[in-house]
């Protein structure tokens, strides 16, 4: 049973104890409805901590609305309506009493393509912290973000430079570096190599794994390999013929490559379909 | 044989197309040079007819029975009061009116309503403009404005042009691409703050070039001025400071058309001359408004 507190982004130990330590996410029958048409049902699923779970199927099948549904990002859309629950740290996310700037605080988000600030590559990083009230060191703080985003190095000196002067690939490490610097406990990335050449792919690849062991990131991918390549568990989603997205199948990526068990599964990732 | 038909054929095609191409580049130019043909003539009409009154004493007098003393200054001091306060007060509101409407306002249908209608206030005659600034600023709120003052002109003045800066601000943020917003609110920020630190220093250079044509058009309206009452005759400057708010005025335009209207000649050189005044008063509010927007613009671009 969850008691209902009023949400405080630092209460952090208290959330531990409310939820089972192992597991970030719990979504319990998730609904999503853009205006009259459905676009999700009824996704049940648990998003373990420390791990990247990949979210696969093809284009339209709703895995990009299923990510934003995990930080509200889907209030922003006019029309968007959500039932069931998404419980973070044993929280319901969508109970009223939930303030979704608070919450995408501690959710991140990294998006398909690349979009700095037009502002300089300090400013980029720092920006986010600073509405937050941060008082520590900026400098610090901004060169501990560049870095986890394995960025330091190419931009150190040059940090008062515009953002979007750098190449793609170090853009989207840029914005990885941004969301970091706000310190959130899930990193929620939205095809974010989709737009990058493939040595900048598997940079951001490399930092995914980087990162996984102190982040829980959940990954929408369209790539399959890059899917087998970096998660540690993958869920397969598909849209039926009344264009509702839901979960085919959902485990550890290892089987879900190896030995699927629905045949949509096999066809889509042997290439049949998608 | 085939092929050589064929190529006969796309030949003279090609020609024809060709011929069409340059055509309409030369109607083009044509339909280009008109306006400009149209203010190179007035430009040179005016200064050879003002020229001998371009002197400083027309500028530093104030209007006089003898046309040969007459001068513009409190016109020219009047214009220089009443455009720039009514752009600030215009730009203040409009923006504000703008970012609500873009950022903020739910998609409904008093959005809608409150958007068509100032889509239609932005083709209202100024006439009716200076009737609503007579009846509200010099009547209604004489104990604030004082009157027929720069006050109530700069209201009037600023009513007029509002919708033509909450038109151009709303341009301007929809210009900004919507990444950049969702990056914001991704980050946990406030509607007002990605508002306030990404898309409004993004939307600038637009918002100020809506500022740039309101002014231009503010400071050449004369109906509204003479509705509301702004003097025709007047010999002393509005004060520095605040209560120079509440002091009578008239505007550039005011004084030329009352030159005009006069039967001696002398005044028609005199009107002539305050054109040329006029224009020049444009063309620097413009070319500073202009040189910011360029200065904005630069600052990060790859």
């Amino acid at each position: 049973m969850i008691t209902k507190t009023r949400w405080v982004p630092d209460m952090f130990e208290e959330r531990q104890r409310q939820s089972s330590p192992d597991v970030v996410y719990q979504i319990r029958g998730l609904n999503v409805w853009y205006g009259a048409q459905q676009v999700l049902r009824d996704i049940t699923l648990d998003i373990p901590r420390n791990r990247i779970t990949a979210i696969i199927g093809p284009s339209g099948c709703g895995k990009s609305t299923f990510l934003r549904t995990l930080n509200r990002m889907n209030d922003l859309i006019p029309g968007a309506r959500v039932e069931g629950e998404v419980l973070l740290d044993g929280q319901n996310i969508y109970a009223p009493e939930v303030d979704p700037v608070l919450l995408r605080r501690r959710v991140g988000m990294v998006f398909q393509k690349p979009n700095p600030f037009p502002k300089s590559i300090y400013e980029n990083v720092a920006w986010a912290a600073r509405i937050h009230g941060y008082r520590g060191n900026m400098d610090e703080l901004v060169e501990w973000a560049l870095r986890q985003a394995a960025l330091w190095d190419e931009v150190k000196d040059k940090l008062d430079q515009p953002g979007i002067a750098l190449s793609g690939g170090q853009q989207q490490r840029l914005c990885i570096a941004r969301a970091l610097a706000v310190k959130p406990e899930v990193l929620l990335m939205d095809e974010p190599a989709s737009a990058l050449d493939p040595i900048a792919t598997l940079r951001i690849e490399d930092l995914m794994r980087d990162l996984a062991r102190e982040y829980t990131i959940v990954v929408v991918t369209h790539n399959m390999q890059q899917a087998a390549r970096v998660s540690d568990l993958t869920v397969f989603m598909l849209a039926g013929e009344d264009r509702v997205g839901t979960i085919i199948e959902y485990g550890p990526t290892q089987e879900i490559f190896t030995n699927p068990r629905d045949k949509r599964t096999e066809d889509y990732i042997t290439g049949r379909f998608g | 044989m085939y092929v050589s038909d064929t190529y006969a054929y796309a030949s003279s095609r090609e020609r024809w197309r060709r011929l069409k191409d340059n055509a309409f580049e030369i109607v083009a130019l044509l339909a280009t040079l008109v306006g400009i043909v149209f203010l190179l003539v007035l430009l040179v009409d005016v200064v050879r007819d003002g020229w001998p009154r371009l002197t400083w004493q027309f500028l530093t007098s104030f209007p006089s029975r003898r046309p040969q003393q007459a001068g513009i200054l409190s016109a020219l001091v009047g214009t220089l009061w009443v455009v720039p306060l009514a752009g600030i007060i215009a730009s203040v509101i409009g923006v504000m009116a703008g970012v609500y409407l873009e950022e903020f306002a739910p998609q409904n249908r008093l959005t809608r309503f409150i958007e068509i209608n100032i889509a239609n206030l932005a083709g209202v005659p100024s006439v009716i403009y200076g009737l609503l600034g007579l009846q509200l600023f010099v009547r209604y709120m004489r104990p604030i404005t004082g009157g027929r003052t720069v006050l109530s002109g700069a209201l009037t003045l600023a009513l007029l042009v509002l919708p033509i800066i909450i038109i151009a601000t709303r341009e301007a943020l929809r210009s900004v691409p919507p990444s950049l917003r969702l990056a914001g609110m991704a980050l946990g920020a406030t509607r007002w703050e990605v508002t306030r630190d990404h898309v409004l220093p993004m939307a600038l250079p637009g918002i100020l070039t809506g500022i740039i044509l309101s002014v231009a058009r503010a400071i050449g309206e004369t109906a509204p001025l003479i509705t509301i009452g702004a003097l025709t005759y007047v010999a002393f400057l509005p004060p520095f400071g605040l209560e120079g708010l509440r002091s009578p005025f008239t505007v550039l335009p005011i004084q030329i058309f009352n030159w005009i209207s006069r039967p001696q000649k002398a005044f028609h050189i005199n009107a002539a001359a305050g054109i040329v005044i006029l224009l020049t008063v444009l063309l620097l509010l413009n070319g500073l408004a202009i040189y910011l927007r360029n200065r904005l613009q630069k600052r990060w671009r790859a």
